[in-house]
């Protein structure tokens, strides 16, 4: 009965959507009954009855099933077209964004905001503004294994933990410096990512999600419970920030400061990632993701491929490791638990798989929504879920489709 | 170029460039292949027919490397290329992708593109183990790997040409008709510079006139390579027509090879494809 019916007249869609809302809301109505209307007080031993409510219900499913239905049918309707259409389409916001008019006064204006950003708004501002940069690096990072490669990978938040121990308990035992562990924490990501890529080299799809999710884990397991070596839940604090050349700054100037690096580390991941997507490399990490075995048949070598991609992976979220420990000078196991997985990996698939920018605005849109979303903080998991669900029904490409390039061709040899 | 081709195949007229000697296959106690023998020279097409089931596509990936022969050798003699090995290569059991390396690049009996990279790309695909840009000069991209980029490009577009898929270049291979995908995947293979090309069942769910097509362009290409063809193929007009020689497949055993003419006489071929006559 949901299925629209290409031959009858629009009106008669809208009339049959509204009689589908109503049932809906009926049907909502009567079975909450019992909950919002009914109010039994048992030390008065009086039953109020709230009608009101039953009416606020119905009304308000009503419109939510209408809007519902409608937008389903245009998606079932955008979908038909889109099968008849032999050239693909674009979203008008990637369109919008692939427009060298927009696309390059748009880079130039974001640019000059991220350079100012520190000097206009608040500490607390940079402060967020700095998280949501870790998160952009993490979901590039992962970009690259889940997104291009297609290794879904759930433990991506291991190598953030290494990263962030390596600084921490280097700091701790040889007060090494921000400056000296940011390659070294890079290198032990790498070398944690190949540990892990080799096992499940001949894994796949669920096999593989639920092996690099048991790899986290135990991450996780071991800086909780080896209190000799980690320190346990109770952490390590009075991490050093990073040196500027011997000289000693401010909480403020601390921020600042971070945040510039944050925006340079940004705008190489930016660079190699972009870099890499259209190399031969990662051509080879896509047709990994699209069929494993004609691409081994086509001679690309699979275990390069996939190990490359994971300690690519590894060794940005090892990096952001670093710069957490940095920034936040006090680290526990607590901040590398499944839920960081979960979210950068929702940064990935909500801002589309294998497009850079796509990601970017994913870890923005995921980051900084709900810092300014405080006011409905108790809300705020559900607005979240509510949200991925939608997005995952209307546009399950993600925010911005990955495009692929289209090359240059020097046509003098002749067909 | 034809007269080359000639001279070649007169040279080397008893050296193969892929022979095949006692090669079984067993899954847990099913015998898939049995003593399978088969040659394949320079410049022929030969082509591996038999009723369903038979272990043609088990062949296929046992000399590719997807499967391990459970007994037997498999020898290729790559003479062109870039690892040239003219005094032969044991290549059962050796991984997929070097097999690839060496010179043998096969198509896929269910088409197996990958669907969300454009036509131009899956070709370039094909480049990947003709080059050699790492990921630092991928991402420095310097004089040499924007060359080698440029190469990749013009060359996979040439090979795009060859298989007439050039207006098509920059589609999602996913939205190609079907004929166009068997093309490319067959662009693809050539990408790879190989010396023989094995096509498993290429004209499958193709009408009589893209199949002759499709035949025009195999005698082409294996004039134009200087390629040799082994071909899996249920459509006997283009087998007979196609090949120098023919192997026959049943049960996992070769039962008849030679010309055309020869194998389309053989008794034991006629019974395998029409059942046993009672009354002869």
């Amino acid at each position: 009965m949901a299925q629209a019916n290409p031959i009858q007249h629009p009106t008669q869609h809208v009339i049959q959507h509204v009689k589908q809302a109503f049932v809906a809301a009926i049907w909502l109505a009567f079975l909450t009954l019992p909950i919002m209307v009914i109010r039994v007080d048992t030390v008065e031993k009086t039953v109020t009855w709230r009608w009101m409510n039953l009416a606020y219900m119905a009304l308000g499913s009503f419109v939510l099933a209408l809007a519902w239905y409608c937008m389903m049918e245009r998606r079932d309707q955008s979908q038909a077209r889109k099968d008849l259409e032999t050239v693909e389409r674009d979203s008008a916001l990637s369109r919008f964004l692939s427009d060298p008019r927009f696309a390059k006064p748009l880079m130039a204006f974001g640019l000059l905001v991220a350079a100012g950003f520190p000097w206009f708004f608040s500490m607390y501002q940079t402060n967020i503004l700095v998280s949501a940069l870790i998160y952009v690096v993490l979901g590039l990072g992962l970009n690259i294994t889940v997104g291009l490669a297609g290794l879904l990978d759930l433990g991506y938040v291991a190598f953030y933990a290494v990263g962030a121990y390596t600084y921490a308990l280097l700091n701790h035992h040889f007060q090494l410096g921000f400056w000296t562990v940011l390659p070294l924490g890079a290198v032990l990501g790498a070398f944690f990512g190949i540990l892990l890529g080799f096992p499940v080299l001949r894994l796949r799809g669920d096999y593989l999600a639920i092996v690099t999710l048991g790899f986290g884990q135990i991450i996780r397991l071991v800086l909780e419970n080896w209190s000799a070596f980690s320190f346990g839940p109770s952490g390590i604090s009075n991490i050093d920030r990073p040196g500027l050349f011997g000289i000693t700054y401010s909480v403020e100037q601390a921020t600042t400061y971070m945040y510039y690096i944050m925006l340079a580390l940004v705008l190489l991941t930016i660079f190699v990632t972009a870099r890499l997507k259209d190399s031969r490399i990662g051509r080879a990490w896509l047709a990994l993701r699209e069929d494993e075995i004609a691409c081994q048949a086509m001679g690309i070598d699979n275990t390069r491929a996939k190990l490359m991609a994971f300690s690519l992976g590894a060794t940005l979220a090892a990096l952001m490791g670093v710069v957490f420990a940095a920034k936040t000078t006090f680290i526990n196991p607590a901040s590398f638990t499944f839920m960081e997985s979960a979210m950068i990996l929702a940064i990935v698939v909500l801002g589309g798989m294998g497009s850079v920018l796509g990601v970017i605005l994913g870890a923005f849109l995921l980051m900084l929504l709900p810092e300014y979303l405080r006011a409905f903080s108790e809300y705020r998991m559900l607005i979240f879920g509510f949200t991925m669900v939608l997005i995952m029904v209307f546009r399950p490409q993600g925010l911005v489709r990955a495009k692929r390039k289209v090359y240059k061709i020097n046509v003098e040899q002749a067909g | 170029m034809g007269q080359g081709m000639n001279e070649a195949t007169n040279r080397s007229a008893e050296s193969a460039v892929l022979s095949v000697r006692n090669v079984s296959m067993n899954f847990g106690g099913l015998r898939a292949l049995s003593e399978v023998d088969l040659d394949v020279r320079p410049g022929e097409v030969v082509a591996l027919i038999g009723p369903n089931g038979a272990g043609k596509t088990t062949f296929f990936n046992c000399i590719t490397g997807i499967y391990t022969p459970t007994g037997g050798e498999v020898t290729a003699y790559p003479r062109t290329g870039k690892p040239k090995r003219p005094e032969g290569i044991r290549i059962n059991g050796m991984r997929t992708n070097l097999v690839c390396e060496l010179g043998m690049a096969r198509t896929f009996q269910n088409i197996r593109l990958f669907p969300s990279m454009t036509a131009l790309e899956n070709v370039m695909i094909g480049r990947h183990c003709r080059t050699k840009t790492g990921i630092l000069g991928a991402v420095l991209r310097g004089a040499a790997t924007r060359r080698e980029e440029q190469e990749v490009v013009d060359k996979s577009f040439e090979m795009l040409t060859k298989v007439g898929l050039e207006k098509l270049a920059n589609e999602y291979a996913r939205n190609l008709p079907y004929g166009a995908q068997r093309r490319l995947e067959i662009a693809r293979a050539l990408a790879t510079e190989p010396f023989l090309l094995l096509l498993d069942e290429p004209a499958a769910g193709m009408n009589p006139q893209e199949t002759e097509e499709l035949k025009q362009m195999v005698i082409r290409i294996r004039e134009e390579f200087k390629v040799s063809v082994l071909l899996i193929e249920h459509d006997m007009k283009m087998v007979m027509s196609l090949s120098d020689r023919i192997y026959v497949m049943e049960y996992g055993r070769i039962i008849s090879t030679g010309t055309p003419k020869q194998v389309g006489e053989d008794p034991q071929v006629i019974r395998a494809y029409l059942g046993e006559d009672s009354d002869a």
